[in-house]
């Protein structure tokens, strides 16, 4: 337990941040940039060393072992230094977060100071050619060889894989029972024999998205993530994490994150009307202020699922709206970029190709933040299932031990 | 940090219900759709006592709330009486009283307090836009319109912004002052009750303003976020009963061997409404919070909370209507009555479109 309250907190924060960290000058770097990833990790480092990282971690593994207040006072006093949000999704606010949840004391000595300074990213290994929604219905397999399993199979759209360093990998250990009941979570080295990563391009050029392909790969039993055959558990604890972190409401990301991306702060589409000399258009000004509405009313919304979640007074399935919200919000806030952006969004000179290009190629990236994490259509399941209680969907792979199973066409 | 109500404000919040559902429970509403005033005074008076129009103002006025300040009890009110698309003057009395408290002399507390909190007189607000106020001698003669005016023809006090050479003025005239002619408009809502009130050369003396003269502006503004709260914690208070009526129904109601809310396409609505509601109850919740604690940030999220919960509150019992099917549409069906009050609390104290056009102001500077 701390005596420092969050004031005092916020002011020590407030001084080191100002001596250590460097201060964001104009534009937002570009997460994209090859280099990123490298300063980011430098800059994880600096936050170790000034005893800043993982303010909501355990203590007993390097964090500050904090509560959200304290987290949440840092992450806005950040807001004008370079941080290393890269690392909050999804290292830090769902691998890591799951690893404090089921890992072992062995795991958890092993990896979660090496994450905190910086040491190593995590990827998710979820999704597979077959299908991403019917997370439980995954085909990667692994077979119990004594102290081993060995796993075969392949995983996509798994983003940034090719620069991290472990993933937590879903794979089916039996098949003789229903699709929930036969799957295990694994700790798995990405860069090793046996492993082929690929990097696939995406729309707006950038390729970040990687496929795997595991051929024979030996898997330490001491790599299990939870229990072997309760894999679903572990995933389904992921989940929650992942929402809650792309939604703005995890305790464990620092800095800019998730929802707030289109929070009040961000003066990107008032700043592009300015330039344009259009700061009087009516039409224009209500589209602007209908993006900071927005913004303002995500971040009132992620304190109140926060805040219920946290008092047990909704489900944690609540993050889902989180999702959902900041999700929509997205393609809403891209739409009135384009219409601000009128033709500039079409055609550039090649002199200034910088902010058009990367709107309205971030445009064509639309749907990225309603597919990633879970589906805006897997979120309203959700939401309409577990927090209103409403009929769930007719599976016909319910209580079917899944060799069973009729499966339909994968991609590539 | 979230709003959390404490036991205090929640037995409060019940107490105000359990009244609500014995004394004015929907056909009641429906019964007061002829009735002048659109409530009965007893009922006021009832509510009064259970402490509806005391808590912005402080124990030494007369008033008394459970949180500092009072508004976010206020707020559990209005969500309780949208609820029930509740009759009475919530929002007008309590603006009223609260600038009375804060700026009214010790003549004007003593004269008008007494009779506002225990319910036996009512007032009205009528509104943050100023009429014309020409300065003669010590006196004040007030010209214009001010409407729609809530609870207009049953004010007996009316308190009124006033544009003068030397800057904003607020004065707090009479109901029946000579020179204010106060006529009675149709509205929407079955209770809620509005007026046109016309000033014409009204002569005001010196004891009748409010508040010292500088400080105008700023007590306007707090006005106009106070009701602007009121509204909306009232309006998502309606859309929470709509959604659950609604909810309610699709569990109950089948078709072709199964029910309505088994069908996906009916559970993502639901799912998009519940959201909608969740964010308004959240961005009200966070403006009434800004307001009460006197943020800087306050007129901006209260023209946030004006923005989004209008349009998303009739859009979201538009599409109740649209889940309920046939009966949605008939008079004998609740809904109606959700969408009367929420269609008129988008509209009033400044569309979603005017208060989007303050957050541009501040983002954008005014139009030249
Ligand atoms: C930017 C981005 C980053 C990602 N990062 C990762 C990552 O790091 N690791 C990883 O493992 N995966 C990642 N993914 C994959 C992502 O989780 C999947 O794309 C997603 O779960 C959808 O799976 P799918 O692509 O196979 O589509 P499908 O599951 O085939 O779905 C296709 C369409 O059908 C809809 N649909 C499917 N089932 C239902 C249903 N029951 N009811 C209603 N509609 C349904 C979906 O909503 C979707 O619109 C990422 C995706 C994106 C876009």
């Amino acid at each position: 337990m701390t005596t420092e309250s969050v004031e005092e907190f916020r002011h020590r924060a407030r001084a080191w941040l100002a001596e250590a960290m460097p201060r964001l000058s104009g534009a937002m770097p570009d997460r994209l940039d090859d280099n990123r990833r490298q300063v980011e990790r430098v800059l994880q480092r600096t936050l170790w060393e000034g005893g800043f990282a993982g303010i909501g971690f355990p203590a007993e593994y390097g964090g500050g072992g904090l509560a959200p207040e304290y987290q949440r006072a840092f992450s806005e006093e950040s807001l004008p230094y370079d941080m290393p949000v890269s690392l909050n999704v999804p290292t830090l606010g769902i691998l890591a977060a799951t690893l404090v949840d089921f890992g072992t004391h062995e795991q958890k000595a092993r990896h979660l100071p090496a994450i905190l300074r910086g040491e190593e990213l995590w990827v998710q290994f979820l999704s597979e050619p077959s299908g991403g929604s019917d997370l439980a219905g995954c085909l990667t397999r692994a077979d119990r060889d004594g102290d081993l399993f060995i796993m075969n199979g392949s995983k996509i759209w798994s983003s940034a894989a090719f620069v991290s360093d472990y993933a937590l990998c879903l794979a089916r250990t039996n098949w003789d029972v229903p699709k929930h009941r036969g799957l295990t979570m694994f700790i798995v080295k990405i860069h090793q024999p046996g492993i082929q990563v690929e990097q696939i391009r995406q729309v707006d050029g950038s390729m970040e998205f990687c496929q795997e392909f595991f051929d024979d790969v030996p898997i330490p039993v001491a790599d299990v993530l939870g229990e072997v055959d309760d894999g679903w558990t572990v995933a389904t604890r992921l989940l929650v994490h992942e929402r809650n972190a792309v939604g703005g409401g995890s305790p464990y990301t620092s800095g800019r994150s998730g929802g707030h991306e289109s929070s009040g702060q961000d003066d990107s589409l008032a700043q592009m009307v300015r330039q344009q000399g259009r700061a009087g258009d009516t039409h224009l000004r209500q589209l602007v202020a209908e993006a900071h509405v927005r913004g303002l009313v995500g971040g009132a919304l992620i304190q109140r699922v926060t805040s219920g979640v946290s008092r047990g007074q909704m489900l944690p399935s609540a993050g889902s709206l989180l999702k959902l919200f900041s999700a929509t919000n997205v393609m809403r806030r891209y739409e009135i970029g384009l219409e601000l952006a009128g033709e500039g969004a079409a055609a550039w000179p090649a002199s200034s190709a910088g902010v058009a290009q990367r709107l309205s190629e971030a445009t064509l990236w639309r749907q990225g933040l309603s597919l990633g994490g879970g589906s805006n259509e897997i979120q309203r399941n959700i939401i309409s299932e577990r927090l209103l209680g409403m009929p769930r969907e007719f599976a016909a792979d319910r209580d079917v031990p899944y060799r069973d199973v009729r499966r339909g066409g994968a991609r590539g | 940090m979230e709003f959390v109500p404490n036991d205090e404000q929640i037995f409060f919040q019940e107490t105000t219900r359990k009244f609500l559902s014995v004394h004015c429970p929907i056909p009641v509403v429906r019964a007061l759709e002829s009735a002048p005033a659109g409530y009965d005074p007893q009922y006021w008076r009832q509510g009064a006592d259970l402490g509806w129009t005391s808590l912005l103002v402080p124990a030494e006025a007369g008033g008394g709330s459970l949180s500092e300040g009072g508004l976010m009890d206020l707020v559990l009110v209005a969500e309780e009486m949208g609820r029930m698309v509740s009759p009475g003057p919530l929002a007008p009395v309590n603006v009223v009283a609260s600038a009375v408290a804060a700026g009214g002399s010790a003549a004007q507390q003593a004269a008008v307090l007494p009779g506002l909190l225990s319910g036996e007189t009512v007032a009205a607000w009528c509104g943050e836009h100023p009429v014309e106020g020409v300065i003669d001698g010590e006196n004040l003669l007030l010209s214009g319109l001010a409407s729609p005016v809530e609870a207009g023809a049953q004010a007996q006090h009316l308190l009124v912004a006033v544009r003068t050479e030397g800057g904003l003025r607020q004065v707090l005239v009479p109901g029946d002052a000579s020179g204010v002619t106060v006529t009675p408009l149709g509205g929407l809502d079955l209770v809620r009750r509005f007026a046109e009130v016309r000033f014409d050369q009204v002569v005001t003396t010196p004891a009748e303003r409010i508040g010292a003269d500088e400080d105008a502006a700023e007590a306007i503004e707090h006005q106009l976020q106070i009701a602007c709260v009121v509204q909306c914690a009232e309006t998502v208070g309606a859309m929470s009963r709509a959604f659950e009526m609604t909810l309610e129904y699709l569990g109950d109601r089948y078709s072709f061997g199964r029910p309505l809310a088994s069908y996906q396409a009916l559970k993502h609505r639901m799912a998009d409404n519940k959201m909608w509601l969740e964010a308004s109850h959240a961005v009200m919740t966070a403006a009434a919070g800004a307001v009460a604690s006197g943020s800087p940030a306050a007129g901006e999220m209260v023209s946030a909370a004006k923005t989004w919960i209008g349009p998303h509150a009739t859009e979201l019992i538009q599409d109740c209507v649209q889940l309920h099917g046939g009966i949605g549409v008939t008079w004998e069906h609740d809904l109606h009555l959700y969408l009367r009050r929420t269609t008129v609390n988008r509209v009033t104290h400044g569309t979603p479109e005017y208060h989007a056009e303050r957050i541009a102001t501040q983002l954008l500077g005014a139009v030249s």
